[in-house]
């Protein structure tokens, strides 16, 4: 009987601590959104996000699209050969690079690169009492810090997207052209028969949902990170496996609403 | 002047502050000392609102430090942290004149830089530090170039914790005499946390000894030494024996 107490007790302890995570997560998402739409604002703050988290990151994505998108051109063309089927190639890898490929992959990759460098940067202004100063200095650290941060995820990231889903397209023609007989002209004309305004519309949401997320979870676990090296090693790593965890739980619920019969 | 009364702070299971009396009175330098971990520093964050206390008042001027704009409380303080808390991302000059470049005392950046490096001036260092990150620069400058942001929006209250933990004796005498001068010049209520005697001696008007969450001993300086309290005299003369436990 005590090992069956035991067990819900260890369980509810943990469905309570799951709740109460999620509450803290929301309640900082909110506060975030409050200060982004509140005065006063920081233009150089958000300028120095957009490129740290927007262009430096160009290079990632678009290497990341351009190999995705060549390997759905050659597994495709495999998988279609089997059902004389080649020619769906361009119309498949339009639309899997539009609507899942670009945001998931382009969304993952930003997480890898942006979310730990935001926990590892706000979590170091925190173990070294930055973030204090700043408030001592009348300074809103969720204003000053948070709020750029993930505004400028929340824009940037649909951009990454779109050039990611550019280039994929672009690394699929690339193989069948050179690698699997397809004629350019034909490819590039199936490609914009085939491609919808929303395809891409779609991946351009996701990419903003999932920006908002990767910037906020760099910024919640850096914020709230632990003492120390330890602590801040142990944020980085929540902040990442949290982002990531969220791209792809999200990005089902997204393609359910758009596409879902 | 600062008030605190009754003031309890707790971190889970641990009591840090256990019912606080303090009175710091305006323009004077007042020097808190104790050991490492008597709760000094959650003590100056209470003030700030930085810490939550669980009970008890903080004024400062007659009014509760926690009603009114809170901006505006800020802006009467300043403060040196243990460790600079300098924003790497950020030249020296911009971290002097952080509040000089946005918020309510903002200025055009060409005039909050020659405030910066008047500051910078004024705790000994030079134009051609102004534009260094604080990565660049020794423990001893890091300490000044925080000096230097502490008192560029001429607060009416100064905060130091630790002003020379890291730092060499004849650095920590630097540090120790740019505080006394400036608080001096500037009229300011001075309100410092340290554990090292030579800066109370150097800095203090009037002293308070933290032990147990609780004021153990207050008085002016010139007393210090005279004073019989158990505790006090060992921690003035740094003796293992005595009533403070050693083994923390």
């Amino acid at each position: 009987m005590s090992v069956v107490t035991a067990s819900f007790g260890t369980l509810g302890r943990q469905v309570l601590g799951t709740l109460a995570a999620i509450g803290r997560v929301t309640g900082f998402a909110l506060r975030v959104l409050v200060h982004m739409l509140r005065p006063p604002y920081y233009p150089r703050e958000l300028v120095g996000q957009l490129l740290a988290i927007g262009w430096f990151s160009l290079p990632v994505v678009g290497l990341t699209a351009l190999f995705t998108g060549g390997a759905l051109a050659l597994q495709i063309y495999a998988g279609g050969a089997r059902f004389n089927a080649e020619a769906v190639v361009p119309s498949i890898v339009a639309i899997g690079m539009a609507r899942e490929l670009g945001p998931v992959l382009g969304g993952l990759m930003v997480a890898g690169r942006v979310a730990a460098a935001i926990a590892a940067e706000l979590g170091t202004m925190k173990v070294t009492e930055q973030i204090d100063a700043l408030t001592t200095l009348s300074t809103n650290p969720m204003k000053f810090l948070a709020a750029p941060r993930v505004l400028a995820a929340t824009l940037t990231v649909p951009l990454l997207v779109a050039v990611g889903d550019a280039i994929g397209i672009m690394g699929g023609w690339l193989v069948s052209t050179s690698r699997l007989g397809f004629n350019s002209a034909v490819y590039l004309q199936n490609t914009a028969d085939f491609l919808q305004v929303w395809d891409v519309g779609s991946g351009l949401v996701k990419g903003a949902v999932f920006g908002f997320l990767v910037a906020l979870m760099g910024c919640y676990h850096g914020m709230n990170s632990g003492r120390g090296a330890q602590g801040v090693g142990r944020a980085t790593t929540n902040a990442v496996v949290s982002a990531s965890v969220l791209i792809l739980a999200s990005n089902y619920l997204l393609t359910e609403a758009f596409f879902s019969a | 002047m600062i008030e605190l009364a009754g003031l309890h702070k707790s971190f889970g299971p641990k009591a840090v502050l256990r019912g606080v009396d303090l009175s710091v009175p305006k323009g004077t330098s007042t020097v808190i000392i104790g050991g490492s971990g008597t709760g000094k520093s959650v003590l100056l964050k209470c003030i700030l609102g930085l810490v939550e206390p669980d009970a008890g008042t903080i004024t400062v001027d007659g009014r509760p430090a926690r009603q009114g704009d809170r901006d505006a409380f800020l802006a009467r303080f300043g403060m040196l942290f243990q460790g600079g808390a300098l924003f790497d991302s950020m030249p020296v000059w911009q971290n002097v004149a952080f509040r000089l470049l946005r918020g309510t005392l903002k200025m055009p950046r060409a005039a909050a830089r020659e405030v910066a490096l008047d500051k910078l001036r004024r705790v000994g260092l030079g134009p051609e530090v102004a534009d260094l990150y604080p990565a660049e620069l020794s423990g001893g400058m890091q300490k000044r170039v925080s000096l230097a942001r502490a008192i560029a929006a001429e607060p009416q209250i100064i905060f130091f914790d630790e002003p020379t933990t890291g730092l060499d004796p004849i650095m920590s005498g630097v540090i120790n005499r740019l505080i006394r001068e400036i608080v001096t010049e500037m009229g300011a209520t001075a309100l410092t946390i340290t554990h090292d005697m030579s800066s109370v001696r150097a800095i203090a008007d009037r002293v308070a000894m933290l032990h147990a969450g609780k004021i153990r001993w207050e008085g002016p300086v010139s007393d210090m030494d005279a004073a019989t309290d158990p505790y006090l005299t060992q921690f003035i003369s740094g003796s293992a024996d005595g009533p403070i436990e050693t083994l923390r």
